[in-house]
């Protein structure tokens, strides 16, 4: 019996639930007072443009979408085949490429900024 | 006594029945469905960074966009799908990464908690930073 | 000591004439504080001497009489009558194949029990006149609720997982391989993880909890096997990108 490979997904996927746990709801709730016409002063357009445009601030919004990503797109995998989808390679191969790819997308628009 | 048999054992087929067979179930993938609004409101913060690399008059259409019903829509399910997750997190984390100290083991209770407290001061701290007061 | 009818509905499977179970009803005299197993005993006694099902102790130790009551795994010498209403549908364990009646076959959870090495696997070996191993309250108390299984194997019932991948080690085995890596005595986490750190092993866990849920005995088989998860993948990161940490 091989030790299996699983930490290489893992990981990322306990790092992710940690993450999302902590500080996805907190960010909703500020795209929500957007939505309600309280846009909070740092989510203007020149405010947020400097504010991104950190280095830190960069490195930290890349890694938050990257493990954000990963963790949702590891659960859904796992959710897939817990209701009955037994093509498990298939469904990880295009989870994990949207995950993939949407962090390459950020880190691409994060870099024009 | 199994050679006296002429039968064999009876195996049960599978279904997707467990799922609703107890609320714990129904619990179980309440708490893992949350990563499609997790995974999908990520997604929606890319393209926020997408309009914002684009130029005032883009981003400020995303924000315009933000306030469609549809959107809030999202948005308050999301939230409250986001905000189940953190408490299942936070629930199980005390059995992941149990705390040891002499020899009585940290209650679930006091570790739970512990995250709460940061839970509270982190969101605290970007609805700060982000001048949302 | 009141008396009590209740309605029995029990499934039955004899693999010389059946192609598949049904389920039989019996009405049944009972008394008040008589549990699930009292009530099949006195329906074998005194209705149907062919029903079949296992038990022993009747005290909740020997972990024989596990079976599915009202679709929940339990034992039936701990499920009091008083607390269920109307007819009460008594069925073998999910999961596992029905030998006949409510007596399953439990073949691979043996099986897989013995894979995981169960047993102390000394450090260093010690010969009697050495004395015993010695060991502080607290290194015991860090696998203590551990030893608390009595593999009745109610969580494999319990775990959708185990039943959607049958190859999966499941709950019970993982977590009494749990209890001896966790013991200062043992040296044997090196083997277990051969088994444990596999595909079969712990991966196939998605944390659903429900084995902790049910355990008659109060163990916390999911906390083992996400603390197993944690180690196993340090063990890789450390394995693959600082090799030089190798033993």
């Amino acid at each position: 019996m091989a030790k299996s490979n699983k930490p290489i997904v893992w990981g990322p996927f306990a790092a992710g639930g940690t993450v999302t746990a902590f500080v996805t709801p907190a960010l909703i709730v500020l795209t929500l007072l957007v939505a309600l016409g309280a846009t909070p002063e740092l989510l203007q357009y020149d405010a947020l443009l400097a504010f991104m445009r950190h280095g830190l601030v960069e490195v930290v919004a890349a890694g938050v979408v990257f493990v954000s990503l990963w963790s949702a797109a590891h659960r859904l995998r796992i959710t897939c085949y817990d209701l009955g989808v037994r093509a498990d390679t298939l469904v990880a191969t295009v989870v994990y490429a949207v995950a993939l790819a949407g962090t390459a997308a950020a880190i691409v628009y994060l870099s024009r900024l | 006594m199994a050679e006296e048999m002429n039968g064999k054992p009876y195996v049960r087929p599978i279904t997707s029945e467990w799922i609703f067979r107890h609320p714990r179930y129904l619990r179980y993938m309440t708490r893992e469905f949350s990563c499609l609004f997790i995974g999908g409101y990520t997604l929606l913060l890319i393209a926020g960074l997408k309009s914002l690399s684009e130029g005032r008059a883009a981003y400020d259409a995303f924000l315009e966009a933000l306030k469609s019903p549809a959107s809030i829509v999202f948005q308050v399910v999301a939230l409250a799908f986001a905000a189940y997750h953190s408490v299942t997190w936070f629930a199980l984390t005390p059995k992941a990464l149990p705390l040891q100290l002499g020899e009585e083991f940290v209650s679930d209770g006091a570790i739970s908690g512990a995250h709460y407290v940061v839970w509270a001061v982190l969101s605290l701290g970007i609805w700060v930073l982000a001048g949302a007061f | 000591m009141g008396e009590r009818q209740v309605e029995l509905e029990v499934l039955r499977y004899n693999p010389e004439t059946d192609r598949e179970p049904h389920f039989q009803r019996y009405s049944v005299a009972c008394r008040e504080e008589w549990v699930v197993l009292d009530a099949l005993n006195h329906v074998k006694e005194t209705l149907d001497p062919t029903l079949s099902y296992r038990w022993s102790c009747h005290m909740a130790v020997c972990g024989s009489c596990g079976m599915m009551v009202n679709g929940e795994p339990k034992l039936a010498c701990k499920t009091f009558l008083r607390n269920y209403h109307g007819v009460i549908r008594v069925e073998p364990l999910r999961h596992f194949p029905i030998e006949r009646d409510l007596v399953t076959v439990i073949d691979d959870f043996v099986a897989k029990l013995t894979r995981v090495k169960p047993y102390l696997i000394p450090k260093e070996p010690k010969s009697v006149e050495a004395g015993e191993y010695r060991q502080t309250p607290a290194q015991l108390k860090r696998y203590k609720q551990f030893t608390l299984c009595i593999n009745c194997m109610l969580c494999y019932a319990a775990c959708p997982e185990y039943g959607l991948i049958p190859d999966y080690l499941g709950p019970a085995a993982l977590s009494l391989a749990h209890r001896y890596n966790q013991d200062s005595r043992d040296g044997g986490r090196g083997e277990r993880q051969e088994e444990l750190a596999s595909k079969e092993g712990v991966w196939e866990c998605s944390f659903v909890g429900a084995c902790s849920e049910v355990c008659p005995e109060h163990v916390d088989p999911a906390a083992a096997i996400q603390q197993v998860k944690i180690r196993s993948t340090l063990d890789w990161y450390q394995e693959h990108l600082m090799p030089w940490l190798k033993k």
